[in-house]
């Protein structure tokens, strides 16, 4: 287990220096710049924010700066937010984000897993059909149609939750952000989970222990955990996912996320804020893929060889 | 692939009946947004003063209750004053009176109104202060309401949808090649390259991918042909590692072993046999891919990176009727209808077509 560990940590430091590389780069070579605001600045203004900002050096130094500071942790100063560094940023953002991705993240399992389970036990059901049908809904209706529609049927029409805003976190102001977020990828895994669980169902180990007497509870905790598999693989594209949605959500519900300072960020063409994102981003989907990988070895013993 | 495989899965197919609605309903879509733009009698950027934020519905504009006060407004504007008004079959009698004798040539306001055609003079008081004509109403229909400008919802989809529906193509289409191209070259020639080419694929798969294309749609101007790429460049790896799958389990089969025994090359055995016998898996793959695409593509046009004005895609209608919700619902639920409509009947064909073309069954 521990092998695996670092090994996957291991092939987690290439990529991350990849992304790193390949956003910086991009970012940089990109036309317009952090300081080109709707009324021109002066030339010599311009000159003395890129020195003090040590964006005249040739681009190599730059990169080079920039890995030498995020491995001391400092992640540079925001070029849009004054007075502010992108960690400051993050120290705001980030509790935003990992709040609703989180409670989003449990929401999506606990509601796929329930709704799969149930189509899966009950196939050819009615309630088969009814996953199914509620499921691909919920892979084709984009979150940014169901936000308004939650925002005008329980903030506006029906008044009992606030239609956008932080509030402290309270718990009435996440509550929509929350469903929306979550919902698609609940639909996803109600899929998946129905899927894998259908064809675990029909295997001879399962019958045997049916045809054996076991209770059903005993058997579907068996047949559930061989089927969770593939749920897990999704653990890692699915945090991405959540990632991605956050930043609709964030944008619809006025909430003040790391999801939102990424769009305003590269609206303003805030190098650091950007960089800052992604790179956050990206370990935040590294370790979410560790993590998947770990949980699959857990399940499975034949995957702790891979 | 045998004649008889594919014969096979196509009556499988047919006897889905989920799958050839969905095929029916995307025909049906496809052929209202080629064709439905000309027919419905609104150019998509006709701007319709006299209708803004008009409700969806059958019936022809203007209607009754809307054109008396559109003739306050242009009595107002030719400075006269709506003595009397008759409505009789298609037809409309107004009496005008004026304190100065009346311009006949205002009456040119009538036909400019998009409600009315040209004035007909019936009678004239010798001062000129007062005026009877007579003008057609015209009939104009609004099948699906009009947006914050007056522009015809209907159409406005319907040439939406054209773009949205081309970017899904056109994307699949890219990253299909792509996807083939890699896989069948990783799975062919095997061995230190597969593995290289496989972990380039796995770093990729890790990647917060959304996140590059947003940035690269920012600073490089956001634009229809660079959404295309982006979205090509995202979509492409999961069809890379399905014919890379499928090439591996073809490679030790008899008559790839024969081709090559026979002389042909790496080159004419990809082209010739693996691709062709990797497209079933890889057609169902592609139909799934396509509503994922436009779904991608709604979503950075939601954001406003995506498809920019004067095109329009569904998502930048729905991102449009997001903001005017609470004033006009249709304008959200319209594009949105025909984007969820579309994606559920792809995403229900792709799953037709996975289970019609699987070999095991």
């Amino acid at each position: 287990m521990t092998a695996l560990l670092l090994r996957r940590l291991a092939q987690s430091l290439p990529t991350l220096f990849l992304v790193i590389a390949g956003s910086f780069f991009l970012i940089r070579l990109a036309p317009g710049g952090p300081f080109d605001l709707e009324r021109p600045l002066p030339p010599a203004a311009i000159e003395n924010l890129r020195r003090l900002y040590g964006l005249d050096a040739p681009l190599p130094v730059q990169f080079f700066r920039y890995l030498a500071g995020l491995a001391r942790g400092d992640l540079g100063p925001s070029f849009s937010f004054r007075d502010l560094t992108v960690a400051d940023l993050f120290a705001r953002g980030l509790p935003v984000s990992a709040t609703l991705g989180a409670l989003a993240l449990v929401l999506a399992l606990t509601l796929g897993l329930a709704l799969g389970s149930l189509a899966a036990f009950r196939r050819g059901g009615l309630a088969d059909r009814f996953v199914g049908l509620v499921a691909s809904l919920g892979l084709a209706v984009p979150n940014f149609v169901i936000a308004p529609l939650l925002q005008i049927g329980f903030g506006l029409g029906l008044a009992w939750l606030p239609v956008g805003g932080w509030g402290g976190g309270a718990p009435q102001n996440l509550v929509l952000p929350v469903i929306t977020l979550a919902l698609p990828h609940a639909a996803g895994i109600a899929r998946l989970t129905r899927a894998s669980l259908a064809e675990v169902l029909v295997q001879p180990h399962i019958r045997t222990q049916r045809a054996m007497g076991f209770s059903r509870a005993r058997v579907a905790r068996h047949a559930l955990r061989g089927a969770l598999l593939p749920v897990v693989a999704t653990l890692g594209p699915l945090a991405a996912g959540l990632m991605t949605g956050s930043v609709v959500v964030e944008t619809i519900f006025g909430l003040p996320g790391i999801g939102r300072y990424f769009v305003d960020g590269a609206l303003n063409r805030d190098y650091t804020l950007v960089m800052g994102t992604v790179v956050l981003v990206a370990v935040l989907v590294l370790a979410f893929n560790l993590i998947a990988d770990l949980i699959a070895a857990w399940l499975d013993p034949r995957m702790r060889a891979a | 692939m045998s004649a008889s495989l594919t014969a096979l899965a196509r009556r499988r197919l047919a006897r889905d009946r989920g799958a050839v609605a969905a095929l029916i309903a995307l025909l049906a879509i496809t052929l209202a947004c080629l064709i439905g733009p000309f027919l419905t009698g609104h150019a998509p950027e006709r701007i319709y003063p006299d209708f803004v934020r008009t409700r969806p519905s059958l019936a022809a504009h203007p209607t009754p209750d809307e054109i008396r006060p559109a003739l306050d407004r242009l009595a107002q504007r030719m400075r006269v004053t709506l003595a009397e008004m008759h409505r009789e079959g298609g037809q409309v009698r107004l009496t005008l009176t004026a304190s100065k004798p009346i311009d006949p040539r205002n009456l040119v306001l009538l036909p400019r109104s998009d409600l009315f055609g040209p004035a007909t003079i019936v009678e004239r008081s010798p001062d000129g202060q007062k005026l009877v004509v007579e003008a057609p109403v015209r009939r104009l229909h609004f099948l699906l309401g009009t947006d914050m400008l007056g522009r015809d919802l209907l159409t406005r989809c319907l040439v939406a949808g054209r773009v949205s529906l081309l970017i899904g193509l056109v994307a699949t289409l890219v990253a299909l090649s792509l996807g083939v191209a890699y896989g069948a070259v990783s799975g062919l020639i095997g061995g230190g390259l597969d593995a290289l080419m496989m972990r380039v694929v796995d770093i990729l798969y890790a990647l917060p991918f959304v996140f590059f294309v947003i940035v690269l749609l920012v600073f490089f101007r956001a634009g229809l042909w660079l959404v295309l790429v982006a979205v090509a460049a995202v979509e492409w790896l999961d069809m890379a590692r399905i014919v890379r799958t499928q090439t591996l389990s073809l490679k030790s089969r008899d008559f790839i072993r024969a081709a090559y025994a026979l002389g042909s090359g790496t080159g004419a055995v990809l082209v010739r046999h693996a691709v062709p016998n990797t497209l079933g898996p890889i057609i169902a793959a592609a139909t799934l891919l396509v509503p994922r695409v436009i779904l991608l593509e709604s979503f950075l046009s939601f954001l406003g990176l995506g498809v920019q004005e004067p095109a329009t895609s569904w998502g930048v209608l729905i991102a449009e009727g997001a903001r005017a919700l609470e004033a006009a619902p249709w304008m959200l639920a319209a594009p949105a209808g025909f984007l969820v409509v579309t994606l559920m009947a792809l995403n229900r064909l792709g799953d037709g077509l996975s289970d019609a073309l699987d070999p095991r069954l």
